[in-house]
């Protein structure tokens, strides 16, 4: 049971990250960092189930942290929308050496 | 002062006298100095608008530097012709009175304790000398210096001399500068120089007397460049201060040779370790030449002779103190102080005698035929220096003192009464607003009906200096010549060879270049007093009117040294004169400081004997009266011109008024290639080239090179950092599990 948790969550993980690294829309960027997060609580969750509860606590606290996260990176998405009309992340490269 | 160790003077037989009170000797001067500086800055830095109650609005100027009138002060060309008629050239400063109750009140305060310490120490006997330990200054490792003075009868004279001959000088320059702008800044330096003399030669050990020694090149410097607002005067403060640095240099390597051989620089360290050293040997040699290096340098012999003649750019009071009567004197010290030392060398002492000779006889022949009164006069100071140098390297330090003492007072009043000639000369010409050189004496003659005084007292100092007998010159420079000759026939130096020559010869030709140089001191000084006070003269019909004597504050301490250069020999009579009183008081007095060492370059000699004795001062005689009446029968002042209507020198004259073209073949040799090395490699190769091209500019070029690199990673784009993140994530997560 755990060896399929863990493989269910590094394939949800490597879909965010492959999404992260291809994908140049902000808010599916934003939607695949969500993923690995929460690949990362489904391996806590599956952890949890093996050797006590400590890490479904981290996982509340990583929902929590995810959730003001979320709200904060929706709202300079927006920001950003409202400035440039495009929320595509080649265009925006401001901060260059 | 709390710290002074009690022990360490403890059983001295001066404790517990005045003796004790020997730090007070240079501390007033210095006082004298900070007073001094603070009026002249008080005045300097003064805000607000000028004070309204002045009368003349350009007297209340800031600051002389920016003041014409700075220029017009006595002894001193003013051929630039930059005075305008308006202008009176007089400008007093506000504290010049106080100025003049501080000044020479410290010096005459240092002097009234000098005397108490010399009869103090007439008392005690002490044949050990009186140190005094104040702090510890540089404890390092084996190094122990202290700041220490040493009171012993070598010192005490040089105490008298400076303190005595000083309160005098300073005296005389409160009439002579009462109308420069820079008066209280003049009394500063010259408190100070002092007070840096006085440290010279009370310090217990080198480094103690090399601050002196640099304290005093610096207070030269100052006074050299005191109307420093034309570049000429500028010029030859900074010729005295570089040339100088070069005899520095030997000193401190005799110093650093010193420690490193002996582990010690104390004056009593060094005196009892000497005999440890290879007699003759290429160490001592080497220790001793250097220390003459630092002696030509300060004392102006050959070859750094060449800032002397142009120091007397400074006032003339200056010339006396400074340039004539002591600070030139100080490398006639050293090697009086480090007796125990060149007595270990006789070549480096024969060096000595012959660069001294021929110093004397050079200098002497370039002062036949200058016709500025001080630059006579500065030529005749390096040729006295260099008799001084012929006595002390020839082993006969008390014969050298003696010289030093006599040569104070002589020179001081030549230099005073020329002094209070250029003062009337100067009057004349500024009361008629001419602008004829004061200084020169094609511009005098004749004025002995307009100043009695200073010509009587200026023909004593030529008699002293010209070795008539009984003036004071006649038996210092006789005691001089006669030893010459008596280590000639017995001493170490005479058993030595020099360059490969056997010593004797070289001693032999010693002598007789000093007689020859004696014949010409006759010669100039007599040329001098001649072409200054006799004949017809030549100042001009209206300027005639306005010469006159020198207020009483000048003559009186001219009358002093007047008596001083007269009767100084009685300090030392030869045993011939022991008619005239008690003789060899000099002698007795030293022979505790240099006796050891003047025993050892003697080898034990019989003295002279009487008859060649007789002989060699009847020679010596004879040379200094047929000087004079060579002067008096070659030398006609009638067809002299004044100097705007001169024709230039012809022949060897010329040759002899150009001073052999030293200074140009100095320019050319060494003065020019330094500046175009230094201009060409230095400054376009080294400074420019390496130091700010390569070093400085080029670090700054790589680092702005490799932060170029590092911004070119720098794309803004986010994806770009991701990938860089995975990678390095995978890379790091890779190594981990590979490991």
């Amino acid at each position: 049971m755990l060896a399929e948790s863990l493989f269910f969550s590094a394939v949800l993980f490597t879909i965010g990250v492959v999404g992260v690294l291809t994908r140049r829309n902000a808010i599916i960027l934003f939607m695949c960092v969500e993923l690995m997060l929460n690949a990362v609580n489904l391996t806590f969750v599956a952890f949890a189930q093996a050797y006590g509860a400590a890490g479904q606590v981290f996982v509340f606290f990583v929902m929590t942290v995810a959730a003001a996260e979320a709200a904060v990176g929706l709202a300079i998405i927006i920001a950003l929308f409202r400035h440039r009309q495009t929320v595509d992340l080649t265009n925006i490269n401001l901060l260059k050496g | 002062m709390l710290l002074q160790h009690a022990a360490s003077a403890g059983s001295h037989p001066l404790s517990g006298t005045a003796a004790e009170w020997v730090w007070l000797l240079p501390l007033l001067p210095l006082l004298g100095f900070l007073v001094n500086g603070a009026l002249s800055l008080a005045s300097a830095f003064r805000f607000g608008p000028d004070d309204p109650s002045a009368d003349h609005g350009h007297a209340t100027h800031a600051h002389p530097a920016s003041h014409a009138e700075a220029q017009d002060a006595p002894g001193h060309h003013h051929e630039h012709g930059a005075h305008g008629d308006d202008h009176h050239p007089v400008a007093r400063h506000k504290f010049a009175n106080l100025a003049t109750l501080v000044g020479p009140a410290v010096l005459g305060a240092s002097f009234a304790l000098a005397l108490a310490i010399f009869f103090a120490m007439q008392g005690a006997h002490a044949d050990a000398p009186f140190v005094q330990r104040y702090f510890s200054w540089m404890p390092v490792g084996d190094l122990q210096i202290d700041v220490a003075f040493q009171l012993d009868q070598l010192s005490m004279i040089m105490v008298l001399v400076i303190t005595g001959v000083g309160t005098l000088i300073h005296l005389f320059s409160v009439g002579y500068m009462q109308d420069d702008p820079g008066y209280p800044r003049y009394f500063a330096y010259l408190n100070l120089f002092v007070f840096f003399m006085l440290l010279l030669v009370l310090g217990a050990n080198y480094p103690m007397m090399f601050i002196g020694w640099e304290g005093v090149g610096l207070c030269s410097y100052l006074l050299i460049g005191f109307w420093f607002s034309e570049k000429a005067n500028a010029d030859a403060g900074k010729k005295a201060f570089i040339v100088n640095r070069i005899g520095d240099f030997g000193f401190l390597v005799a110093m650093f040779l010193l420690f490193a051989n002996l582990g010690t620089l104390d004056y009593v360290g060094v005196a009892a370790a000497a005999p440890s050293l290879v007699f003759g040997g290429a160490l001592v040699t080497a220790i001793c030449l250097f220390l003459f290096l630092g002696c030509t340098g300060k004392s102006a012999q050959i070859p750094l002779y060449v800032w002397l003649p142009d120091a007397m750019a400074g006032p003339t009071p200056v010339s006396a103190l400074i340039h004539a009567a002591t600070m030139v004197t100080a490398g006639v010290y050293l090697i009086a102080r480090s007796a125990a030392i060149f007595a270990m060398a006789p070549a480096a002492s024969l060096t000595v005698v012959v660069v001294g000779a021929l110093t004397a006889l050079f200098a002497a022949s370039i002062g036949l035929k200058q016709w500025d009164i001080k630059k006579v006069l500065a030529y005749s100071t390096v040729s006295q220096l260099g008799f001084m140098f012929i006595a002390v390297g020839a082993g006969a330090y008390v014969a050298g003192v003696f010289h030093l003492v006599t040569h104070a007072f002589f020179k001081a009043l030549l230099f005073l009464g020329s002094g209070s000639v250029i003062y009337a000369m100067h009057r004349a010409y500024h009361a008629t607003h001419s602008h004829e050189d004061a200084q020169d004496m094609r511009n005098m003659g004749g004025l002995k009906s307009h100043m009695r005084v200073t010509w009587i007292l200026m023909w004593i100092a030529t008699l002293a200096i010209a070795g008539v007998p009984f003036f004071s010159g006649f038996f210092s420079k006789d005691e001089i010549l006669g030893f010459v000759w008596q280590r000639a026939g017995h001493s170490t130096l005479a058993d030595t060879t020099w360059l490969g020559i056997s010593g004797r010869p070289i001693l032999y030709a010693v002598y007789f270049m000093g007689l020859a140089a004696a014949l010409m001191t006759a010669v100039y000084m007599t040329r001098m007093m001649i072409y200054t006070f006799h004949g017809p003269n030549r100042t001009g019909e209206r300027e005639r009117a306005h010469l006159g004597e020198a207020p009483w504050v000048m003559t009186g301490p001219l009358v002093v040294l007047g008596m001083l250069s007269a009767l100084g020999g009685w300090l030392n009579l030869p045993s011939f004169a022991k008619f005239l009183g008690p003789a060899h008081v000099l002698d007795h007095w030293l022979e505790p400081v240099v006796g050891p060492a003047t025993a050892m370059v003697a080898r034990g000699a019989p003295e002279i004997a009487h008859s060649t004795e007789y002989m060699l001062v009847g020679a010596a005689v004879a040379i200094g009266l047929l000087g004079i009446a060579i002067a008096f029968a070659r030398l006609k002042p009638a067809p002299l011109v004044p100097k705007s209507q001169a024709l230039p020198e012809e022949g060897f004259e010329r040759v002899l008024a150009n001073k052999y073209y030293v200074d140009e073949a100095y320019d050319a040799a060494l003065v020019q290639p330094t500046v175009r090395l230094s201009r060409g490699l230095l400054w376009r190769g080294v400074d420019s080239g390496l130091i700010d091209g390569v070093a400085v500019n080029g670090s700054a070029s790589v680092a702005r090179f490799i932060g170029w690199m590092g911004s070119q990673l720098q794309s803004g784009q986010v994806g770009t950092y991701a990938w860089v993140l995975v990678i390095g994530v995978v890379a790091v997560l890779g190594a981990f599990t590979l490991r």
